[in-house]
C-alpha cells in the first residue's frame, strides 16, 4: 500500500491519562500513518462523526475510566448503524481481561492491555485494516 | 459506494470518502470530479494561516460559531506537516474544534501535507471542490504559514486571514517578505497580551507601504478563547468579500487561481511522468552522473527529455 | 566542605584510576555503555567529595527542622511520630465508601483519602449525558450533601483528617465537608485534611478541569482567603507533581513543574491581596515514589531546598512555616505491571522506602492489582501492611535523613535541583506556569521524556520485569473489584428524589446569589456553602459556574 493509513486515536468517557493515547499517536506517525487525535472526554457520537468526517481506516481507543463496557461497545454500534464496518476498531487501557471477549463481540476488533509494546499495535493496524 | 450519487444528497461519507480518493491520486476521484466540476463554485472559500502557535484553530472554530449562527454550512480543511522521514503527522486541529463535532452543518477534515508531487496546494484545492460540491456555503482553509506550499494553499482561497500573535518580536519582518503581502484581512490574536498594540502597528505600517492597494486589509483585535472580537472579525471578512465581487476582483482571482492550478496541475503531471520514467529506468541517475562529469550539459538533457514528453506522459 | 588541597589530590587520583578502569573496559567491558537514572540522567560508576566540593553544609543542608530544610521537615521526623498512612479510597456508593473508610480506621490508617468518581471530578451529577457508565467507577459518586453525609457518616470528622482528591470543583466538596462537620456539631475551625485544588496539573496532565485557567486560579485563591479566616487547620492546597510524573516526566521535571505551578499560585494569591505568610503555610506538595531508589530520595532533598529557597528570596516569606515543604507521597502507578502482578508488592516496598528516606509527611502506597482495575480490599491491606513493615521493622525511621552525606545523593540532589530550576527559569520566560501551559511547553517536554522512555523500554534499554523480560504464561486474574453497574441508576434516582423532596425556592434563590458573585469579585465561597447547604447539587452548582466562566479549551502538542 502506498498511502499512508488513517487512524483516529480517541480517549472516550472523562478520565484524562492521556499519556498512552499520546504515545501511540506519536508511535504510529513514527510508523508512517496519518493521526488524527481528538483529545480528551470524547462521547461515542463525537468519535463517530469525526471518524467518518476523516474516512479514517482505523480508530483506535483509549479508556482508563473503567467505563469501557459501556462506551466501547457503543462505538462500534454507532459504527455498524453508519454503515461504516470498513473501519477497524481497536481499544487499549486498563481493561481487564475478562472483559475483553465481551467487546470483541460487540465489535472491538482487538484489545491492548498496559504493557503491549507500540510495535504490536502498530503491526496489528497494518496487517487488519480493511481497505486497500 | 455510487460516491457520484450520495455526494450529491449531501452524504457526508460519499464525501469524506472522495477526498481520502484524491488525496490518494485515484484516477477513479478526477474522473468522478470532472463529472462533477460545473456543479463546484457556489462555495466562498477563506484561507487562514500565521505562525505556529497564533491560535488559528481555536479562531477557525469561533469564526465557524459565527458562521452557523448566521445560518451558514461550513467545512474546514485543516492542513498539517507530514514528517519528511516517515511519511506519518499528527493532525491535532480538531481538538479546538470539538464543539463543532455534533453540528451537521459542520464539516471538518484535517490533511496531511504528505509528500505531495507539485506541492499540497493541488491536493487541498480538490477537497474544497468535493465540499463545494457537498454542498457548503463557506469553507475555511486552515494551514500553518511557514512554507511556500502552505501559501499557495491559501493564496488560492476568495478570502485570505492572516492570524498574528503578539510577541512574535523581529519574525513579522521575516514574515513579511513574501507572506504578509496575501493578506486580505488581518486578525492580532490574543490581543489582550503585552505588544498586541504593537503588533497590530507593525501590520499597519506594512501595510500603509503598499499606497496604492485599491484594498487597504483591515487588522483586527481578537482574543479567540474569549470569543472576543469574533463578529468583527467576520465583518471583515463579509466586507472584503463585498470588495471583491463589486470590484470585479472575485471573478479575476478566481480565474488567476484556475490558471496557477492548471500550472500546478501540469507541473505535477510531467515531474511524475519524469520520475516514474527515472524510476523504472534510471534515466535521471543516468543523466545526471554523466553532467556531474562533464560529459554532457544540463541545458541538452532537459531538451532531450521534452523531447520525449509525448512518450512519457502516455 | 573539604579541603581545596585533598580536592585537587582526590581528583588526581579518581582520574588516574579511571584512565586505568578504561583499560581493563577493554577487555571486561560493564553491563551498559551507558549508566542512567530511572530518569535517563547519567549515572557515574562512583561519586566522591569532588562531586560535592561547592557543597556548604550550613546553607545547602542544615538541620532537620531548619532552612532549607533538605533534611526534613521536623527536628524529630519519624522518630516523633511515623508519617500519616493514608490510603486513597472511594468507589461506587456513598454508603460502600464509607464502610471501607471504617475498615481502614479500624486497620490503622492514619487518615481518609476520598477518590470521587469522574463525574463529580468534573462537576457533572450522575445523571448527566457525560457520566453515562463513569458513575462510582474510580472513585465515589457524590451529587449532593445528602451523599456526603452518608460518605462520613459515623465518622467524626473533629478527630480524622481527611484528604480529598478534588480539583475544579474543589470549592463545592470543601463547603459539603464543612456542611457535613456543622450537621455533626463540629465548628470548621476544627477541621483537618487537605483538598488537592490543584489546577494547573489537571490542564498538564490529568485532564479533570472544567473552567478556565483565570477563574480557576481565582477560585483557589478564594479558597486560600476563605480558609485562612474560617478552616485554619486546613490544608488548601497539595501541588502535585504525581500526576506529571505519571504523564511520563522525569524526576527533575516533577520538580521543576511542580514548584514552578507553586509559584503561580502563590503569585495569584499575592495578586489577590493576601499576605504570604498568612496563606503560605497550608500550601502542601504531592510527589510521586518511582523505582530509582536514590533518585528518588534525591528528587525530595532538591525539592525541600529549592522551596525553601523560592519562598524566602523570591517571596519574601518570613514565617519558617512558609519555607518549608511538606508533601504526601503515592507510589507511581505507571511502575506497576499487569503482567505478574504480585511483583508489585515488591515495587511498592522499594517505593515505600524511597518515599520514608525522602522524609514524606503522608503516603498512600499502591495495591498489587492496580494495574489490572480497582484493588480488592486483601491487597489494599498488603499495601497498608508494607507501609508499616517499613516503619516497624526496618529501623530506617529512627534516624532522620540517614542518607545525607552520601556523595552520589547530594550530588544527585544538586543536580536535580539545578535541573528543576532551569525549568523554572525557562517557565518564567514564557511568562509562569499557566502561559507555559497554554502555550503546550510543559506537556511537549513530559511528552518527549514518556515517548523516550517508551522506546526504550521497547527496545529493552530498560527492562520491566515481567513485562520485557522474565515473562510467563499467565491466566487472566481473576477476582478483581468490580463497581455494581446499578451504582449509576441509584444515584439517578437519588437524584430525582432529592430535587422533589428539597426547598427548590431556596436552591434557586442560592444559585441566583452565587451566579451574581461568580460575575463580580466577592469571595464565592460563602455562596457555595449556602447553595450546598440548600441540597443545591454539584451539578447544579457547577453548572452556574460554567455559565459565568466558560469552560477551558485544552491545548496539545504532540
Amino acid at each position: 500500500m502506498d498511502r499512508p493509513i488513517r487512524v483516529l486515536v480517541a480517549k472516550p468517557g472523562l478520565d484524562g491519562h492521556d499519556r498512552g493515547a499520546k504515545v501511540i499517536a506519536r508511535a504510529l506517525r513514527d510508523a508512517g500513518m496519518e493521526v488524527i487525535y481528538t483529545g480528551l472526554r470524547q462521547t461515542p457520537e463525537q468519535i463517530v462523526n469525526a471518524a467518518i468526517q476523516e474516512d479514517v481506516d482505523c480508530i483506535a481507543l483509549s479508556i482508563l475510566s473503567g467505563a469501557h463496557n459501556t462506551l466501547l461497545p457503543r462505538v462500534a454500534a454507532l459504527i455498524k448503524a453508519e454503515d461504516a464496518e470498513d473501519i477497524l476498531i481497536i481499544g487499549g487501557g486498563v481493561i481487564p481481561g475478562e472483559d475483553i471477549p465481551g467487546l470483541k463481540e460487540s465489535g472491538i476488533a482487538e484489545v491492548f492491555t498496559p504493557g503491549t509494546p507500540t510495535q504490536v499495535t502498530i503491526d496489528y493496524i497494518r496487517a487488519n485494516i480493511k481497505r486497500a | 459506494m455510487d460516491i457520484e450519487k450520495r455526494i450529491l444528497e449531501k452524504d457526508k461519507r460519499a464525501a469524506a470518502r472522495l477526498i481520502t480518493l484524491i488525496e490518494n491520486k485515484d484516477p477513479e476521484a478526477l474522473e468522478i470530479l470532472k463529472r462533477l466540476y460545473s456543479k463546484s463554485g457556489n462555495a466562498y472559500i477563506v484561507g487562514i494561516t500565521g505562525p505556529p502557535g497564533a491560535g488559528k484553530s481555536t479562531l477557525t472554530d469561533k469564526l465557524v460559531k459565527a458562521l452557523r449562527k448566521q445560518g451558514k454550512t461550513v467545512a474546514i480543511i485543516a492542513v498539517d506537516p507530514t514528517s519528511p522521514f516517515t511519511g506519518g503527522a499528527i493532525l491535532g486541529d480538531r481538538v479546538r474544534m470539538n464543539d463543532l463535532n455534533l453540528d451537521p452543518g459542520v464539516f471538518i477534515r484535517s490533511m496531511g501535507a504528505r509528500g505531495h508531487l507539485g506541492g499540497i496546494s493541488e491536493a487541498t484545492s480538490a477537497a474544497v471542490k468535493v465540499l463545494d460540491i457537498y454542498g457548503s456555503d463557506y469553507i475555511l482553509v486552515e494551514t500553518v504559514g511557514v512554507g511556500q506550499s502552505e501559501i499557495d494553499i491559501v493564496k488560492n482561497c476568495d478570502t485570505t486571514l492572516m492570524v498574528m500573535v503578539p510577541g512574535l518580536g523581529d519574525d513579522i519582518q521575516a514574515i513579511k517578505a513574501g507572506v504578509m503581502e496575501i493578506g486580505d484581512v488581518f486578525a492580532v490574536n490574543k490581543s489582550d497580551r503585552d505588544g498586541a498594540k504593537r503588533t497590530a502597528r507593525e501590520i499597519d505600517m506594512m501595510l500603509d507601504f503598499n499606497k496604492n492597494a485599491e484594498w487597504r486589509a483591515p487588522v483586527k483585535m481578537v482574543i479567540a478563547v474569549e470569543n472576543q472580537g469574533i463578529e468583527e472579525l467576520l465583518e471583515a471578512i463579509h466586507e472584503h468579500k463585498a470588495y471583491m465581487v463589486t470590484s470585479g476582483k472575485f471573478e479575476k482571482r478566481r480565474t488567476e487561481n484556475a490558471k496557477s492550478e492548471v500550472v500546478g496541475l501540469v507541473k505535477e503531471r510531467v515531474e511524475k511522468a519524469i520520475l516514474d520514467k527515472s524510476n523504472k529506468e534510471e534515466l535521471l541517475d543516468f543523466y545526471s552522473e554523466k553532467i556531474a562529469k562533464r560529459l554532457v550539459d544540463p541545458y541538452s538533457v532537459v531538451e532531450e527529455i521534452l523531447g520525449k514528453m509525448d512518450v512519457l506522459l502516455k | 566542605m573539604f579541603k581545596e588541597d585533598q580536592i585537587s589530590i582526590l581528583k588526581a587520583a579518581v582520574e588516574k584510576e579511571n584512565a586505568k578502569t578504561q583499560e581493563s573496559l577493554q577487555k571486561r567491558p560493564e553491563r551498559k555503555a551507558e549508566f542512567t537514572t530511572g530518569s535517563g540522567s547519567p549515572v557515574k560508576r562512583y561519586y566522591t567529595p569532588a562531586d560535592i566540593e561547592d557543597l556548604d553544609y550550613m546553607e545547602d543542608l542544615g538541620l532537620p527542622g531548619q532552612y532549607p530544610y533538605t533534611r526534613g521537615v521536623q527536628n524529630t521526623m519519624y522518630r516523633g511520630r511515623f508519617w500519616t498512612m493514608r490510603m486513597y479510597a472511594g468507589f461506587a456508593t456513598a454508603k460502600e465508601s464509607n464502610q471501607r473508610y471504617k475498615y481502614l480506621v479500624e486497620q490503622g490508617s492514619g487518615g481518609l483519602s476520598v477518590a470521587f468518581d469522574l463525574p463529580t471530578q468534573i462537576g457533572y451529577d450522575s445523571d448527566h449525558a457525560l457520566s453515562e457508565g463513569e458513575v462510582g467507577k474510580v472513585g465515589v459518586a457524590i451529587d449532593s450533601l445528602a451523599d456526603m453525609e452518608i460518605l462520613f457518616d459515623g465518622i467524626p470528622l473533629d478527630k480524622v483528617s481527611t484528604s480529598m482528591t478534588i480539583n475544579a470543583p474543589a470549592s463545592v466538596l470543601l463547603a459539603m465537608y464543612i456542611a457535613v462537620a456543622e450537621k455533626q456539631g463540629t465548628s470548621s475551625e476544627k477541621l483537618r485534611g487537605t483538598i488537592q485544588n490543584d489546577i494547573l496539573k489537571e490542564y498538564i496532565a490529568r485532564g479533570t478541569y472544567i473552567f478556565p485557567t483565570e477563574p480557576s486560579m481565582r477560585l483557589i485563591t478564594d479558597i486560600f482567603e476563605y480558609c485562612s479566616k474560617e478552616v485554619p487547620q486546613w490544608n488548601t492546597i497539595s501541588i502535585s507533581g504525581y500526576h506529571i510524573r505519571e504523564a511520563g516526566s522525569t524526576a527533575a521535571q516533577e520538580v521543576g513543574f511542580t514548584i514552578a505551578d507553586g509559584i503561580a499560585y502563590v503569585e495569584a494569591a499575592i495578586k489577590a491581596g493576601l499576605d504570604v505568610d498568612t496563606f503560605a503555610p497550608r500550601l502542601s506538595f504531592f510527589f510521586n515514589a518511582h523505582n530509582d531508589l536514590l533518585e528518588e530520595v534525591s528528587k525530595y532533598r532538591a525539592a525541600r531546598r529549592l522551596w525553601a529557597k523560592i519562598m524566602k528570596e523570591r517571596f519574601g516569606a518570613k514565617d519558617p512555616k512558609s519555607m518549608a515543604l511538606k508533601f504526601h507521597t503515592q507510589t507511581g502507578g505507571s511502575t506497576l505491571t499487569a503482567q505478574q502482578p504480585d511483583n508489585n508488592i515488591v515495587r511498592v516496598a522499594v517505593q515505600t522506602l524511597a518515599a520514608v528516606l525522602g522524609g514524606t509527611q503522608s503516603l498512600h502506597t499502591n495495591s498489587r492489582d492496580e494495574a489490572l482495575a480497582l484493588p480488592s480490599q486483601a491487597s489494599v491491606q498488603v499495601a497498608l501492611r508494607t507501609q508499616q513493615i517499613i516503619a516497624n521493622e526496618s529501623g530506617v525511621t529512627d534516624v532522620i535523613d540517614p542518607l545525607a552525606g552520601s556523595y552520589y545523593i547530594e550530588a544527585k540532589t544538586k543536580e536535580i535541583e539545578d535541573q528543576a530550576m532551569e525549568y523554572i527559569k525557562k517557565i518564567d520566560d514564557l511568562g509562569g506556569a499557566p502561559k507555559a501551559i497554554d502555550a503546550g511547553y510543559i506537556q511537549q517536554e513530559i511528552m518527549e521524556a514518556s515517548y523516550s522512555y517508551q522506546k526504550k523500554v521497547e527496545s529493552n534499554e530498560i527492562i520491566v520485569v515481567g513485562m520485557n523480560k522474565y515473562q510467563v504464561e499467565e491466566e487472566a486474574p481473576k477476582g478483581l473489584l468490580r463497581v455494581d453497574p446499578s451504582v449509576g441508576e441509584m444515584q439517578k434516582a437519588n437524584l430525582v428524589k432529592l430535587r422533589a423532596e428539597r426547598d427548590n425556592n431556596r436552591v434557586d434563590a442560592a444559585l441566583v446569589a452565587l451566579k451574581t458573585a461568580c460575575e463580580g469579585t466577592e469571595n464565592v465561597m460563602p455562596y457555595i456553602l449556602e447553595a450546598v447547604r440548600s441540597y443545591g447539587t454539584l451539578g447544579e452548582i457547577c453548572g452556574v459556574m460554567r455559565e459565568v466562566f466558560g469552560e477551558y479549551q485544552q491545548s496539545v502538542n504532540l
